[in-house]
């Protein structure tokens, strides 16, 4: 156990944190809004990954210049989910919330693997590729430029929620709908706007993590999981909790992989959860 | 004033139509008449798995519909059930019918251990919670090697039927017998549970905690009732299945699932009425074997899109579930003139 | 007898002293009466007596027991019941359902639990909706829901918050009869107001809070000469 292989993991860590950060404010956004969990969060984030695959797969499409056109689909998609069905749950009782979007999951999950297969899958020499070694420490490029892009976009996020007029509207949504609806801020279009953003972030992350991540119609579980820790982490509603959160939970994977095993690794960050739940319900930034 | 509350109390305590129990009583006779009327295999296997996935998702609708509290986990009561009997049979030799209550306990006891610090949180939060939860019993199972790790365990066959083990080969009627005795008397236990002192006050926990405090509820232990009530009811149709199937493994019993279709049935019946259960049992799993049927190997794969399609169907036109196209007058209240 | 004395309840939010240092008693069988402007932190009072909020000082005793701290079940098996000014009927059951949870506490038997309730549900006049779901039941009648379903509890004290808030004019004396009723069958009774007439018909005492601290405390005479409480809320009383 070298300080090399320690750093190594604290490196690995860090990179993912930052990428389950981005998935996790999106998820945050979303609740922040309307008090609804994407139970569907994990399985967005698998089409996202299958949709710079197959944009690679059948027309040639790296990644790199597909990710535009991922994230726009992933918009579309955050406003039909929207549309088609939030829309319709709005009022209902939290039961039908959560029945609701564990249902979208599982529909989107059983349509990939019907028309997809289980199969795993992987882009072969994507643009982005080969590692950099800094002082023994290996970082790949595709998972550097990923955690980068994806700190760029939590960034670009939090500014665009807390400077600009319409990130405003959405917080002011967030805080009381009804009376933003007052002050002429239509509630419907900012919770769509608020989908189209919380899977746009889904679709970055996904776009990017194609690159070297392997794809199948299974790999939204474990991110989405980690999401709902990160957001319970962070703070409901918290986007800048998310970032911290993020980050506590890639370390945690990969130093408790490392130093205690690694087949348990998701283990230690269900641990994290019932930790926070039971010592600090609000989360480090929560609202409640 | 004082006539108006004689009438009042000299009504029933519950409207249920004459017309509703010999109905019922009619079809329990039925149920036990059945496999006598020639029925293969087949329809044999339909029958216990609608009772098993009923009593699996009453059990779901104990803690959710009562209770008000949304477990996305359930699937681990099950698969302690499983293992409770297996693993003991396997080591010990233990007869699965003893076992079988030692799952309840096991269950029981983790419910405890889950509850007392989970089910003080909210409702997502506690969603969450038992999703992880769930997953995690999957890992550690396929880890464990005392359990059989990944390939789970192998339950010996005995030659020939034999009740002590709990095991048939010559047919399935025994284990349809078998399984509907454990689904009458569970259907009966929380159809008793529901108009209970217990019953109502769930139903107040659920309906509003704050309120129910004010009442002299204590509501995290009600909840923690629930969820014990609830796990000792799942417990033994893992029990059962292990017992039916001979063969567990941890992404047989302890699988999400599980989790999933006691939900879905429970959501598609009814939730919170004790009808529910087996509404949406009686109408999902024909569906759900016959699909398995005809579309062949990806069957796996077009089930869940059906079920998927369903729950998010139900939750945006008919929250209330199937049950409600009945008109309330005929199943338990009566609006009065 | 004392049934209730507060001492020194205190709780602040953040910077905001929602309640600071109030000292009051009760004597059993009594009504006071507590008004105060909005944000005075009557509400709040209500909530670090019944435990629904944890206070920061001072103690809360029943009939000389402290219950400071206690949970909220445990304050109500005490005696104490309350209302509160959001309602909170259990929307999807009956006003039978909802009032037979109450009675639950005293009685075991469903059956005797269900006409406890109906008794109760006569009392408050009601008796004829009693199979109607609570969300079908117009404001005045939800009051009185929840009315009977603390009174099923048989509490010794009563804490009622804003019965007539909302409530039409033409059914405000039926509220009224039905707290004088509640009065001279042993329940003592705290209740927060904003209609000063109903306050200074019912009350025997009163108790002023303005901004979190306590500025008066008296009979409704004396009350209505206070020159702060008319200052900070009551106005020129005009005994219309």
């Amino acid at each position: 156990m070298t300080s090399e292989i320690i750093l190594q993991a604290i490196v690995t860590g860090l990179m993912m944190g930052l990428i389950y950060a981005l998935i996790a404010a999106g998820l945050s956004l979303i609740f922040g809004l309307m008090d609804i969990v994407n139970f569907a969060h994990g399985e967005h984030l698998m089409l996202s990954m299958f949709s710079s695959f197959w944009l690679w797969s059948l027309f040639g499409l790296d990644p790199i210049f597909s990710i535009p056109i991922t994230i726009l689909l992933m918009a579309f998609c955050g406003m039909l989910t929207h549309y088609f069905l939030i829309r319709y749950i709005l009022k209902a009782k939290m039961l039908i919330q959560i029945c609701a979007t564990f249902g979208l999951s599982i529909f989107i999950r059983s349509i990939a693997q019907f028309l997809w297969t289980p199969d795993f899958r992987n882009i072969d020499k994507p643009l982005l590729e080969g590692r950099l070694e800094i002082s023994g420490v290996f970082i790949g490029q595709p998972q550097l430029t990923a955690s980068l892009v994806c700190l760029i976009a939590f960034i670009l996020l939090y500014l665009f929620v807390t400077k600009t007029e319409t990130g405003l509207a959405l917080q002011a949504t967030a805080q009381d709908r009804n009376a933003a609806e007052i002050l002429g801020i239509p509630s419907n279009k900012m919770f769509a706007i608020g989908w189209a953003i919380g899977l746009g972030c889904v679709g970055i992350a996904g776009g990017m993590m194609a690159n070297y991540f392997f794809i199948f119609t299974d790999v939204g579980i474990n991110f989405a999981l980690f999401a709902f820790v990160a957001v319970a982490l962070g703070g409901f509603g918290s986007i800048i909790g998310c970032l911290y959160a993020g980050i506590i939970i890639g370390l945690v994977e990969s130093l408790g992989g490392l130093l205690i095993d690694p087949s348990f690794k998701l283990l230690y960050v269900f641990a994290i959860y019932l930790l926070v739940v039971i010592y600090k319900p609000q989360g480090l930034f929560g609202r409640y | 004033m004082s006539e108006k509350l004689l009438i009042a109390k000299s009504e029933p305590l519950w409207n249920t139509d004459k017309r509703i129990i010999s109905l019922i009583s009619g079809l329990v006779i039925l149920l036990f008449a059945l496999p006598h009327f020639g029925l293969n295999s087949f329809y044999l296997h339909l029958m216990i798995m609608i009772f098993m996935h009923a009593v699996m998702a009453q059990s779901w609708n104990v803690i959710a519909g009562f209770s008000g509290q949304i477990s996305l986990g359930h699937g681990a009561f099950f698969g302690i059930g499983a293992y409770a009997t297996s693993f003991f049979y396997v080591q010990y030799g233990i007869s699965p019918w003893i076992s079988i209550f030692l799952g309840m306990i096991f269950s029981g006891i983790s419910a405890v251990l889950i509850g007392i610090p989970m089910l003080r949180l909210s409702g997502h939060y506690f969603a969450i919670a038992t999703l992880l939860i769930g997953i995690s019993f999957q890992i550690i199972f396929q880890r464990w090697d005392l359990v059989g790790a990944a390939s789970g365990l192998w339950v010996p066959m005995t030659t020939g039927d034999s009740w002590l083990a709990l095991q048939f080969h010559s047919s399935k009627m025994p284990y349809y017998y078998v399984f509907l005795i454990f689904f009458l008397v569970t259907f009966y236990l929380v159809w008793i549970l529901s108009r209970s002192k217990l019953g109502f006050r769930l139903r107040a926990v659920r309906d509003d905690p704050q309120a129910a405090l004010s009442l002299c509820i204590n509501v995290s232990n009600y909840k923690i009732i629930a969820y014990v009530i609830s796990a000792m009811i799942m417990a033994p149709m893992g029990s059962l299945f292990a017992q039916y199937i001979l063969i567990i493994d941890p992404d047989r019993v302890f699988n999400i699932e599980i989790s999933i279709i006691v939900l879905l049935i429970t959501v598609l019946g009814g939730i919170g009425n004790v009808w529910g259960p087996i509404i949406g049992a009686a109408i999902l799993i024909p569906i759900s074997e016959y699909s398995r049927i005809y579309l062949g190997g990806t069957g796996g794969a077009v089930d869940l899109i059906i079920y998927g399609l369903i729950l998010m169907l139900i939750c945006v036109f008919r929250p209330d579930g199937l049950i409600s196209f009945i008109p309330k007058n005929i199943l338990e209240r009566k609006k009065q003139r | 007898m004392k049934i209730l004395s507060v001492e020194n309840l205190s709780r602040a939010f953040g910077g905001i002293k929602a309640n600071n240092d109030i000292t009051f008693e009760v004597d059993q069988g009594s009504i006071l009466g507590v008004i105060g402007p909005n944000g005075a932190g009557k509400s709040t009072l209500f909530d670090l007596i019944t435990g629904y909020t944890k206070a920061d000082s001072g103690n809360v005793k029943f009939f000389d027991n402290e219950i400071f701290g206690l949970t909220p079940d445990k304050i109500s098996n005490l005696g104490i019941g309350r209302t509160f000014q959001k309602l909170k009927p259990f929307a999807d059951q009956t006003l039978l359902e909802n009032v037979m949870i109450g009675s639950f506490v005293k009685e075991k038997n469903v059956k005797k639990a269900r006409d406890k309730a109906l008794e109760i549900i006569d009392f408050v006049d009601l008796i004829e909706k009693r199979h109607h779901f609570a969300k079908e039941l117009s404001t005045g009648q939800r009051k009185r829901l929840e009315m009977a379903r603390a009174m099923a509890i048989e509490p010794k004290l009563l804490l009622m918050d804003e019965v007539t808030g909302g409530v039409d004019q033409k059914t405000i004396p039926g509220l009224v009869d039905l707290i004088k009723k509640l009065k001279k069958s042993g329940v003592t009774i705290i209740t927060i107001e904003h209609n000063m007439n109903i306050i200074m018909e019912i009350s025997d005492n009163i108790l002023a809070l303005d901004q979190g601290e306590r500025i008066a405390y008296g009979s409704p005479s004396e009350i209505q000469k206070n020159k702060q409480v008319v200052d900070s809320y009551l106005g020129t009383f005009d005994a219309a």
